[in-house]
């Protein structure tokens, strides 16, 4: 069935050149139609609104407000409007949306928490349907017929009876003088053409042949290039500097504090580069509490005995543990992680007397925006953002940090610089998932049932930390943030405690693809899966008896046990672990088949991924997605971890951060459940499964529970 | 400094610069071909990848006196108009996410086929397991190198 979608006609704004040879159409957000005017007064095509533009000469062009991180944004948001406005989708351009408040108002166009088409999905559906309402309205006006014997196809209005048709592009003029209709309908989705197809990626061709953008690839004249030299322990700072044989290195410039550390300014990178190296100096360590991991894990341990935070409490935890036939409880660690994108924090900035214009592959340009306004005192409308394509994302690219820094290095020398971390610097000075402990209990009675839940997830916090100095109230020490994934349990426990006990050290740490959830999974999914095998009942069986009453995580963990074989025999000492969870709206659950080598290696060979994400926008990078979640949550499993040392980081590059290479890569199938429910997230939620199945399956394969990860082949010497 | 004459992507050119330059550096800052990417300065991860005289090479470690007079392909002159089965096929298998190894990955598979035209899943495990992708694509890739191989043996 079609959809009627009333419209608040303030939210959209159209305009046509002076020229009067297209038109635009702005729409749906919180900005006065008098700055939208201005704004498209000045262009020349038929913009139906911000996201739309058809020129005259019949280009559509799609405006993207999303950053490109390798998630299809670039795809999959312009896939949305396609459909409704009936565009022919191989003719259709993709633009990066400008960071301009006369575009976007408050709209803070950040990138993050598997967000980008789930809050996109109804705003762009009911903008691409105005636009083929006025179209249709300003063909059926310049055919002389009736509006309702007109039909949008593939960029034309088509006159059936008459079989006349005019492209968009030919209606620009008439159909930017057309009111905007105050009731559109939007199509029925059994009639989608577009969406739910598999579409390649608009970004692919850029991307294969080397002239994609990233910020580290551009180039202004007269530009040169920075690094910052951070001080590696965290809290500390520089003691000394001697930086005479760093001056008389070819090509260096100019060596200088700032905010963050001290920048060493070369002609080139190289340059740049080897006068870094032949800086001396001494450090400050501070009075870093927790220098290491061991004094990290003590406060864990210390504050896992503190009462928690209540994030959940159902019937009577502690009276049911008492009643209970068998208590059963397990600790799990979860280690820092570092995000390593391909392409290392870098920006390039360019300090004007009264302007300032970035290159950043950011995921918040309107922060980086506002804080380089700030910075340089400079209005906003002074400030310029390029969001280029991000070389990773995985939520690191939320902090500017680098993006200050750039600034700051442009400010001193009044010079276009371009500022490059180093991987060592990426690596050691990351916003690091946080480490994390997790103490669970549980109470079952001989008979089988489950009669109590507890969780305490002891970690730090990363709203409530040192990062953010919010001026929100620690209400009740709790971050309900850190307990994502743990408080919603959807295990049907008549009595449920979760809470949070902070533990907050000097270790940056930050957004990670789905964070918290990859921690709380991995202790929920595994003790649940002890408690199957002390209750001697099949893992499957037993989730599915105590989700009855959760449709959608029963239909995905049926799914993925069919298609996984789950049960039957396996050849070649391969065994199979499960794992269910749902995560920014969407339900997951995965069967891993690993095997176990004689040296405890653990190889996964494959990996059946069931999920559901409600409408399928785009079947081919929702599977893109699922498998880079798990390629990427099989690398904290099985591979990397950040450790702490003598108050820094230990690793540094990818030799001591060992990720996952395409020799461990298992076959991942991927399962979509068809869905009528409006679409939900797909970046991250294929993530917080893997290291749980993963580590059934290791269970199955050897009788050792994993209850600490990486997984390494010492857990199976003990 | 010293003059150095490469033969990039067909073209000569004469470069005045220190030695120890690498490549990368090279290529990118002054010859200004910036689909080889940086990725972690050390040989590690492949984002740099690139062919001398047809063999895949870290660029990010090969300081450019060792490479006066040969010959340098980088992922711009490897076909004229994104034309080679491998870019063709990376298409076909929407492979890409972020993008930023993918230069990396596509000049190691292409030494990969110009000395094994047929390779087995092993084969291309081991010559692709030094290029590393955060995006989780390597499937995806070992598609595209299979479908390339198989065009490439139809042609």
């Amino acid at each position: 069935m079609s959809k009627k979608v009333v419209i608040n006609r303030r939210d959209f704004i159209k305009s046509i050149s002076a020229a009067g040879t297209g038109l635009a159409i702005g729409f749906y957000l919180p900005f006065k139609n008098k700055l939208q005017a201005e704004v498209y007064k000045k262009t020349v095509d038929f913009v139906p609104n911000i996201w739309v533009n058809v020129s005259s000469g019949n280009q559509v062009t799609l405006t993207v407000a999303e950053s490109e991180m390798g998630q299809g944004v670039w795809t999959s948001l312009p896939m949305i409007i396609a459909e409704e406005m009936e565009l022919d989708w191989t003719k259709v351009k993709v633009v990066q949306a400008p960071v301009d408040e006369n575009y976007f108002g408050n709209f803070n166009m950040g990138t993050g928490g598997s967000a980008s088409v789930r809050t996109s999905w109804e705003k762009l559906r009911n903008a691409g349907a105005v636009a083929k309402d006025m179209l249709l309205e300003a063909a059926a006006s310049e055919l002389s017929v009736a509006k309702n014997e007109c039909i949008a196809d593939k960029g034309y209005i088509i006159h059936q009876l008459s079989g006349k048709k005019l492209s968009y592009g030919e209606l620009t003029q008439k159909a930017a003088s057309i009111e905007i209709p105050s009731s559109v309908n939007l199509k029925d989705p059994n009639k989608f053409s577009i969406i739910g197809t598999d579409l390649l990626r608009t970004d692919t061709l850029l991307k294969v042949n080397g002239t994609a953008q990233y910020a580290m690839d551009l180039d202004l004249p007269g530009m040169i290039y920075a690094s910052i030299v951070r001080c590696p322990y965290f809290g500390g700072n520089i003691k000394t500097i001697n930086d005479t044989d760093a001056r008389n290195v070819d090509g260096i410039l100019d060596i200088f504090k700032i905010e963050t550390g001290i920048a060493v300014v070369g002609e080139s990178t190289w340059a740049m580069l080897q006068g870094r190296k032949k800086l001396k100096i001494t450090w400050d360590r501070g009075s870093n509490k927790y220098p290491d991991n061991e004094s990290i894990y003590e406060l864990f341990k210390k504050r896992s005995r503190k009462r928690g935070a209540k994030g959940r409490n159902e019937g009577n935890v502690k009276k049911a543990l008492k009643n209970a036939d068998r208590v059963i409880d397990a600790v799990y660690d979860v280690p820092f992680q570092a995000h390593a994108t391909m392409e290392p924090m870098n920006c390039v900035a360019d300090f004007q007397p009264d302007n300032c214009q970035v290159w950043a592959p950011t995921q918040s340009p309107k922060n980086a925006q506002k804080r380089v306004s700030e910075m340089t005192g400079f209005p906003m409308d002074k400030v310029k953002i390029n969001v280029t394509f991000l070389g990773g994302g995985f939520g690191r690219r939320a902090f500017n940090d680098f993006v200050d820094e750039g600034v700051e290095v442009s400010m001193k020398l009044k010079k276009p610089v371009k500022l490059i971390w180093t991987r060592e610097d990426d690596m050691q000075h990351d916003f690091y998932r946080p480490a994390s402990r997790h103490l669970l209990k549980a109470g079952l009675m001989n008979d089988g049932q489950s009669l109590a839940w507890s969780h305490s997830v002891v970690a730090p916090s990363i709203l409530f930390g040192q990062m953010f100095k919010y001026p929100i109230p620690f209400k009740d020490k709790l971050d309900v943030v850190a307990l994502a994934g743990a408080k919603e349990i959807a295990y049907e426990i008549p009595n449920i405690r979760v809470d949070y006990k902070s533990a907050n050290t000097d270790i940056p740490i930050g957004w990670w693809r789905s964070v918290y959830d990859s921690q709380n999974a991995y202790a929920n999914e595994c003790f649940i899966d002890e408690l199957a095998h002390t209750l001697k009942t099949d893992p499957v069986e037993y989730r599915l008896r105590l989700l009855k009453k959760s449709s959608r995580h029963t239909t995905v963990l049926k799914r993925a046990a069919q298609k996984s074989g789950w049960g039957k025999h396996l050849n070649n000492n391969h065994y199979q672990g499960v794992s269910c969870h749902a995560s920014f709206g969407t339900y997951v659950a995965q069967v891993a088949e690993v095997s176990v080598d004689n040296e405890g290696n653990v190889h996964v060979h494959r990996v059946v991924c069931a999920l559901d994400c409600g409408q399928a926008v785009s079947p081919i990078n929702i599977r893109a997605q699922m498998e880079g979640s798990i390629v990427y949550g099989l690398s904290a499993t099985l591979n990397g971890e950040i450790t702490i040392e003598n108050g820094a980081v230990k690793q540094s590059n990818f030799h001591d951060f060992q990720v996952l290479r395409m020799d461990q890569m298992p076959t991942i199938d991927v399962h979509i459940i068809k869905s009528s429910e409006p679409p939900s997230g797909v970046g991250e939620p294929g993530l917080p499964p893997i290291a749980p199945a993963v580590a059934n399956a290791v269970f199955s394969a050897t009788g050792k529970r994993i209850r600490k990860l990486p997984i390494k082949a010492e857990d199976f010497l003990a | 400094m010293k003059k150095y004459i490469i033969n990039i992507n067909g073209e000569r050119k004469g470069i005045t610069i220190d030695g120890d330059t690498p490549l990368l550096w090279v290529i990118r800052d002054e010859l200004k071909l910036t689909g080889t990417k940086f990725g972690c300065g050390r040989g590690l991860c492949g984002a740099c990848t690139i062919h001398i005289d047809g063999e895949e090479t870290r660029s990010c470690i090969t300081p450019i006196e060792n490479v006066d007079g040969l010959k340098i392909t980088t992922i711009e002159g490897l076909s004229k108009n994104t034309s080679h089965p491998l870019q063709k096929a990376w298409i076909a298998e929407d492979v890409p996410q972020c993008g930023y190894c993918q230069s990396g990955q596509i000049m190691t598979a292409a030494a990969l086929l110009s000395r094994n035209p047929d390779p087995d899943e092993d084969d291309v495990n081991s010559a692709m397991r030094m290029n590393i992708c955060r995006c989780g694509t390597y499937n995806r890739i070992r598609k595209g190198i299979i479908r390339a191989a198989k065009e490439m043996k139809d042609v």
